[in-house]
């Protein structure tokens, strides 16, 4: 490339600008940049928040810019469009006239060019050349790929070679990557990320989307027949369990357990455990007790209607169920919000709480009230995805280690054997030289000589 | 003993031989180079010693799990494959002066570890999300390619203080360094050697988010941080090899790309994330 191809027209321009490296450090650096920012300024926030902590100008400007939802931004895709067509177009360059190097068929050995290596391995074997020969043809047949035997001037040359093939290593990276971003880009377009809450026993046949918020039928429902949350002695979560139940057109076909870690996979569609809560109940029973003559009576109550006190001292309203309620500024827990209208006097708001059953006794009045009990029921949160472009991910990552242990730790590796006969004896010179890792080769030569010199017939 | 207080003394142990190692270098005392070797490896055993019993301990305690899972273990783990590499590159190298530049970075990972009044050193059960065969293996090979960057770093340190000076300086500190070439070579090497299993803790992790989230790619910071520290050597990589970036430029690269090492491993902790069982605490 290069000359030629800044005489010609624009596409060759194009091209030129996009197989250079140059490029590739630019957009691999403002790749790491703008990351940067995507983990300094929280990402998809609250506009308020945003407005509170930078500003209306600088607001203003970030939001010109796109920086609130960085990663899904026009540049921010721009930049990774860039660095595949740089990838792709490199590897094009390069591989073309590589091709024709890694698959040849006869590899083209020079003496000349092993002549030029300053560092040699000499010695004498005390067998005349034709034994020499023999033994060392034999040696490399086995220990290189490809080996040959040429004449000289003075005696022979034995050229073998191995790991020609490792020069496409890189390449192989370069495909990973483009893999990558294939695999991505299929799940964006084809996949979706949702949400679901299910109260146990209960159905769902929809989920919410995460990008869009809106609701996704799905081709079968999903029931929670029961979930479970388990805790260590320290307080810390040990196992998040949920018990879920796939029906096909009403008939249940599939019942597993999931765990965090442990997703369940039906047909192309994750279940994941995501998070859990408690749902609102309903129906509470409650306990009344006379302060004066110690009598305790027991109702059941059901949120919105208004049950008769005891006694007829007047009614009592079940207003909602609060899972953080607060009592002049303290957190204390789930609690029930009632109104108290007591007969001839103003309503009266009360809290319920189910940890503290005493509490209303704050209340100095005639009849205490506290909740005996209620159906509690758990709803587990689900994580619900399709992901068809996962697999050609995971063909990437593989594809990556692999490409990465052959650029970095494989090399071409050339030899040359030199044999020149020394009276009954053989003058031996080994030479060669690799692709990379210049240091390493010196030391696979001198290995190769020790053992070539200690070959015995 | 518990492994909590054999990892406390195996922390002087590492103290004592960065200072032999420095004082090999700077008093020119072979002696002193031999000795960091030695203890050397004897902190190395008993900081492999730790991390056995501390396994032991956990299932003891009938919560048994790697102890990969705290900011406390990690670091332990760190200081170990720090140790590890800085005595391999001695071995190839044939000079005990790079470990002058190494194997403090050992004892300052042990020493936050265990002196830190932030960094508890219980053994904690694993919460859900960290139950998972994936945990082993993408802090392994993280952690094994944080090393490999902070011998690069190390090396490309000794190769930026050696420059400096100058070649000119025959008998000062800077002389008995090994030669500019042997240290760009091993910072590469070392560089290509960490981003293999950088690489490979990146695609573990996301493998592990895929099936513990259901997602294998979320920007979350401590991602987005490792795929920055992914880029910073890419470009070292890049540069190096299809430029020609040899020396003073890639020396910085390599600096650079180990302050993203540690901002990925400590910063992010500062940032909101899903990362947060490596924080302190």
């Amino acid at each position: 490339m290069g000359k030629k191809a800044a005489a010609a027209g624009p596409f060759h321009y194009i091209w030129n600008f996009l197989s250079s490296v140059k490029l590739t450090v630019a957009v691999l650096l403002t790749l790491a940049a703008a990351s940067v920012f995507g983990t300094l300024i929280p990402q998809m926030g609250n506009p308020a928040q945003y407005v509170a902590k930078y500003g209306e100008v600088f607001y203003r400007f970030f939001l010109l810019l796109n920086l609130f939802d960085m990663y899904h931004s026009g540049w921010f895709r721009f930049l990774i469009v860039l660095l595949t067509a740089n990838i792709v177009v490199c590897s094009i360059d390069r591989l073309s006239s590589l091709w024709k190097v890694v698959f040849i068929k006869t590899p083209r050995f020079k003496h000349a060019q092993f002549q030029k290596i300053p560092k040699k391995v000499n010695f004498e074997k005390t067998y005349p050349l034709g034994r020499v020969q023999e033994m060392y043809g034999a040696y490399h047949a086995k220990a290189f790929r490809y080996s040959r035997i040429e004449s000289s001037v003075k005696g022979v040359y034995l050229f073998a070679e191995k790991g020609r093939w490792t020069r496409l290593g890189v390449y192989i990276v370069h495909l990973s990557v483009v893999l990558l971003l294939t695999g991505g880009l299929i799940g964006s377009l084809f996949g979706f990320e949702g949400f679901v809450n299910i109260g146990e026993g209960d159905t769902v046949d929809h989920i919410r989307l995460r990008s869009s918020n809106e609701t996704k039928p799905l081709a079968f429902a999903i029931r929670c027949d029961d979930f479970n949350v388990s805790f260590y002695d320290t307080g810390a979560p040990k196992e998040y369990r949920s018990t879920l139940t796939i029906l096909q057109n009403g008939k249940a076909v599939l019942t597993r357990d999931i765990i965090v870690n442990s997703p369940l996979r039906y047909r192309g569609i994750n279940i994941f455990q995501a998070s859990y809560g408690r749902l609102p109940t309903n129906s509470v029973k409650l306990s009344f007790t006379d302060r004066d003559s110690g009598m305790v009576y027991h109702e059941k109550g059901v949120i919105g209607k208004a049950i008769a006190l005891p006694e007829n001292r007047g009614t009592l309203m079940i207003d909602r169920f609060n899972q953080a309620a607060n009592f002049k500024g303290h957190v204390i827990g789930e609690a029930f919000e009632a109104t108290l209208t007591l007969n001839g006097k103003p309503p009266h708001n009360l809290l319920l709480p189910l940890r503290f059953p005493s509490f209303d006794k704050m209340r100095k009045g005639a009849l205490t009230i506290s909740v005996a009990g209620f159906d509690q029921r758990y709803y587990t949160g689900l994580q619900v995805t399709r992901d068809p472009g996962v697999l050609v991910v995971y063909a990437g990552f593989i594809l990556m280690i692999a490409g990465c242990f052959i650029t970095f730790f494989l090399s071409h590796e050339r030899v040359c054997v030199e044999l020149a006969p020394h009276g009954n004896n053989t003058r031996v010179t080994v030479v060669g030289s690799s692709n990379k890792n210049k240091f390493g080769m010196q030391r696979k030569l001198e290995h190769l000589g020790d053992k070539l010199s200690q070959l015995k017939l | 003993m518990t492994s909590s207080s054999i990892l406390s003394v195996v922390t002087f142990v590492y103290g004592l031989a960065a200072f032999f190692y420095l004082s090999g270098w700077v008093f020119h005392k072979p002696l002193a180079g031999r000795m960091g070797t030695w203890v050397s490896f004897i902190g190395l055993a008993g900081n492999v010693a730790g991390i056995a019993l501390r396994w032991a301990e956990s299932y003891r305690m009938g919560i048994g799990h790697a102890p990969l899972s705290n900011l406390y273990e990690s670091l332990v783990f760190f200081a170990c494959m720090l140790t590890i590499c800085c005595l391999v590159v001695e071995m190839r190298s044939g000079s005990r002066i790079t470990s002058a530049f190494i194997a403090p970075l050992a004892f300052l990972a042990m020493a936050y570890a265990s002196l830190s009044p932030n960094i508890s050193d219980r053994i904690q059960p694993l919460i859900p999300a960290l139950k998972s065969n994936w945990l082993i293996a993408h802090v392994i090979t993280c952690f094994i390619g944080y090393a490999a960057f902070g011998v690069a770093f190390g090396l490309s340190i000794m190769y930026l203080f050696k420059q400096g000076q100058g070649d000119t300086d025959a008998g000062g500190l800077t002389a008995r360094l090994p030669s500019r070439s042997v240290l760009d070579e091993l910072a590469h090497r070392m560089v290509m050697f960490g981003f293999l299993f950088l690489t490979s803790g990146i695609i573990t992790g996301a493998v592990w988010a895929n099936s513990a989230w259901g997602r294998y790619w979320g920007w979350d910071p401590k991602e987005t941080w490792s795929l920055i520290t992914w880029f910073i050597y890419a470009t070292l990589l890049h540069a190096r090899m299809m430029r020609g970036w040899h020396g003073k430029r890639i020396a910085v690269l390599s600096i650079v790309g180990f302050m993203a090492v540690m901002f990925t491993y400590f910063g992010v902790n500062l940032l909101p994330g899903l990362h947060s069982y490596g924080a302190a605490g």
